[in-house]
């Protein structure tokens, strides 16, 4: 009987190992901004393309930047939770509107509803790079200094909003 | 008997046959979409291939940006592209990368605590594995060969 644990053991180490790689989810990249100060930009607002805007200017608040366009699938998941957390007024959500094209973004809010404070246009994909983006939708939870504290790839849940992006928001608030 | 054996050989060795033309076809094609990508100057071509290889797309993690044609693996190339022409170093454009997508853009992750497992993992596996041969084998000239087999079930 004794000749068997061994192989045994090794078979349920390896049951183990390979259970823990089929529950981590490839497509989630820890982003390496986190701690760092969000990457500074200035891009047209999607409302009035003739202004800029820049994270400097959230300076002081706890806010979401939230990295949309009107081709993306699952923007459309998330979107009614964005809706209802910009009605409650839980925290300023700004958008970035990756390489997406003004008149396709402007039909998709006003279809869906626009739960951002405001957004920016992002057509070419350049800030999307600086900030890490490589699956739309995308959420960063900035804190009142700047810093990038929580990433988000893929969309919001209500599971995620319950579970870390609210619980870590009220935290900021406090702080 | 060795008619049918000769007929599913040679029908083998042509399905595989057509498998590598149409192989070579598709590799030939995507040869062609990167060139229509990447312009003029050839030296600097090659240098943006030679680092695009280097480089994961996060979209299709197991192609390199050399590789994919996804929107962003072209926009990463472009940029590889911009800022060797600009006179950037392989390790600068490489870091530019790391800084914004980690270190799991690189196919080659830099060896520190986090990922020293990776990169000794091969080895410890061989050794664990030599060792335990070792410790087998000597264990058996010592007691002599064992089949697994009770002596006396033998017969």
């Amino acid at each position: 009987m004794r000749r068997f644990l061994l192989p045994l053991g090794i078979f349920f180490a390896l049951v183990t190992l390979l259970g823990a790689g089929l529950r981590h989810d490839p497509g989630e990249i820890p982003s390496p901004l986190l701690g760092k100060p969000a990457p500074a930009f200035a891009l047209p607002r999607l409302d009035q393309p003739e202004q800029n805007f820049g994270p400097e200017a959230m300076k002081g608040r706890v806010w979401l930047l939230n990295v949309w366009a009107s081709w993306c699938a699952s923007c459309r998941q998330e979107h009614p939770l964005l809706v209802d957390l910009a009605q409650r007024k839980v925290v300023p959500v700004i958008g970035l509107d990756y390489m997406d094209t003004k008149p396709e973004a402007e039909k998709w809010l006003a279809e869906r509803g626009n739960p951002y404070q405001l957004s920016i246009q992002d057509a070419k994909g350049k800030v999307g790079i600086d900030y890490g983006v490589y699956g739309v939708p995308e959420t960063f939870v900035i804190d009142k200094q700047g810093v990038v504290r929580f990433k988000l790839t893929g969309p919001v849940t209500q599971e995620a909003l319950d579970k870390k992006l609210l619980p870590l928001i009220r935290e900021l608030n406090r702080g | 008997m060795a008619e049918r054996w000769r007929a599913a050989i040679v029908g083998a060795l042509m399905a595989g046959a057509l498998l590598l033309v149409a192989g070579s076809g598709a590799r030939a094609q995507s040869a062609e979409a990167t060139a229509s990508v990447v312009a003029a100057d050839p030296a600097l071509d090659q240098h943006v291939q030679r680092l695009a290889e280097e480089l994961r797309c996060l979209v299709c993690q197991n192609q390199t940006i050399a590789d994919s044609h996804a929107q962003l693996a072209l926009d990463l190339k472009a940029q590889v592209r911009e800022q060797l022409a600009r006179g950037a170093s392989d390790a600068e454009v490489k870091d530019y990368m790391v800084q914004r997508y980690g270190d799991f853009v690189l196919y080659r992750p830099p060896v520190k605590a986090t990922t020293w497992l990776l990169w000794a993992g091969p080895a410890l596996m061989l050794g664990i594995g030599l060792g335990a041969l070792a410790l087998k084998l000597r264990r058996q000239a010592r007691d002599g060969f064992d089949d697994g087999v009770p002596a006396g079930e033998n017969a």
